[in-house]
């Protein structure tokens, strides 16, 4: 009943819905998403566990020291996480390598299957996006704490601001410090669902034939700079990782 | 009558809301061309710096998205 | 006309809550959340279990690869470098031996030359001292000859004036004018 009402009122304007594409619904029937549910959420999950899979171990197997194609990949991946973590962080940092390197090839992988057609982006939602971002934060304030104790607090205190400024710079430096989950996550779930809703819209105006070409030129163009944007959203929520990871090894300000 | 004028004010305050995205494509130019009239007068140090620009250009860009976000409330969720 | 505005924005409005933003449908967070758990396990495990150790050992053993790889080249470059001296060095003794058969030759060939000159010298000489006897004895042979034709013209002189005279002192008188 919902869904053909949906039908029609679609009929009327767009042909579908730019926001349809993320919807969350089961793969085996029924309309209830229950915790366990094997939805199309889980089965592009699987798929990118099945590319890491894929790069990561079927690529490396041969373990040459002339790297095949595969494992020069899956190399040059490697080298430049770890080059990243080591440059920002800090030799110490390179303890959580394996951590970061999980949520670059998640979202890497994620982001660029959900440029699949008819495929689903697991990383434009927010409900993704915000359990790496807070597992990050909650992860990086612990382990300065567990650190470097109340020492830790010291990253609020900017010593090297005259008297009076430092406690209106606190003010400041926390309420950054709290806003970085939130920019955090919405910048990687932000950046995909837009490029894919224009995606989307662009498509629907495809249908007119007046302005198809020029819609499908648009496509063309939006979908090149959504790859680009796969791998930068990658890269900076990585790299972020990394600086707050910093603030947590070293937070002298 | 009154749901008209409703949607009326939510799509005239979801076009303002994007208008908040220019603003992150100005900062997000700002810091690119910065950067790169900085590399092209010491381009040795440009390859240390890439960072600090994609992190740079991520915290520009970040307040762009936030207003396409309030865009999206206000289309679909308001 | 109404009723129809009013049948499409309930519509829309229907719309918009099925299908308006589904990431704010909090219903399928749990779902989502749950499955995103178990990814990030699930390629943490393999990741840290099986991936990176072996991309870092293959990473490890090329660069030590490499690492012997640029020592066995240094090393023949040494060799090399060991080599092209040995050879200059070869070079060089060959050059010195050259040049010192060069230069006992030549020496030899100046000797022969010297001892040949020698000897022409020595047969010149012989030669010229030879003539300078003839000659000397041609000279004395022409100075005996003509005190003889001196003496006996001065007999003869002295006898057609009409003195009388030894031959001794005609002899000696000669002998003397001969010789003053």
């Amino acid at each position: 009943m919902a869904t053909e009402a949906h039908g029609a009122e679609e009929g009327s304007s767009l042909v579908f819905h730019p926001m349809d594409q993320f919807i969350v619904k089961p793969l085996f029937g029924g309309t209830e998403v229950h915790w366990y549910t094997i939805t199309n959420v889980t089965l592009w999950m699987a798929l990118t566990i099945v590319a890491v899979l894929a790069l990561m171990v079927l690529g490396t197997s041969g373990k040459k020291q002339v790297p095949s194609r595969g494992q020069s990949m899956a190399e040059m991946a490697y080298g430049f996480v770890y080059k990243m973590v080591e440059d920002v962080s800090g030799k110490d940092g390179l303890r959580y390598f394996p951590y970061i390197f999980t949520l670059f090839m998640f979202i890497v992988f994620a982001n660029v299957l959900g440029l699949l057609p008819m495929s689903f982006t697991t990383t434009s939602h927010f409900a993704v996006t915000v359990v790496l971002a807070l597992a990050v934060f909650l992860g990086v304030t612990i382990l300065g704490f567990v650190l470097h104790g109340t020492h830790f607090l010291g990253l609020f205190w900017v010593s090297s601001a005259p008297g009076p400024l430092r406690p209106v710079l606190a003010v400041i430096e926390i309420i950054s410090y709290f806003v970085r989950p939130v920019s955090h996550s919405i910048r990687l779930a932000g950046n995909v669902m837009a490029g894919h809703a224009v995606i989307k819209v662009f498509a629907g105006f495809a249908a007119i034939a007046a302005v198809s070409p020029v819609s499908i030129l648009a496509i063309v163009g939006m979908y090149g700079l959504e790859v680009l944007v796969a791998f930068i959203q990658a890269y900076v929520f990585t790299i972020l990782t990394c600086v707050y990871l910093k603030d947590a090894l070293h937070p002298a300000h | 009558m009154e749901g008209d004028i409703a949607e009326l004010g939510k799509y005239i305050g979801v076009g303002l809301t994007a208008i908040g995205m220019g603003g992150a494509a100005m900062g997000v130019g700002n810091v690119a061309g910065n950067f790169l009239s900085g590399a092209l007068r010491n381009p040795s140090a440009a390859a240390s710096q890439t960072a600090t620009l994609f992190i740079g250009m991520a915290f520009a860009e970040a307040l762009g998205i936030f207003s396409f976000l309030v865009a999206l409330l206000l289309m679909f969720a308001v | 006309m109404a009723t129809e505005t009013h049948d499409a924005v309930e519509g829309a409005a229907h719309a918009a809550e099925s299908a308006g933003m589904p990431q704010l449908d909090f219903s399928t967070w749990g779902n989502q959340i749950f499955w995103l758990i178990v990814t990030l396990v699930v390629i943490y495990l393999i990741l840290s279990k099986i991936a990176l150790p072996r991309v870092g050992a293959v990473l490890a053993d090329r660069a030590g690869t490499i690492a012997n790889n640029i020592a066995a080249a240094d090393e023949l470059k040494q060799k090399a470098k060991d080599a092209e001296a040995a050879y200059d060095k070869a070079l060089a003794d060959a050059r010195a031996e050259a040049s010192s058969i060069v230069e006992a030759t030549r020496a030899e060939n100046a000797e022969k030359l010297k001892a040949a000159t020698a000897e022409a010298d020595a047969k010149i000489a012989a030669k010229t001292a030879e003539g300078e006897a003839a000659i000397a004895e041609i000279r004395a042979g022409a100075a005996v000859a003509a005190e003889t034709v001196a003496r006996e013209a001065a007999a003869e002189i002295v006898s057609a004036m009409g003195f009388k005279a030894s031959d001794e002192e005609i002899a000696a008188g000669v002998s003397s004018r001969l010789k003053g």
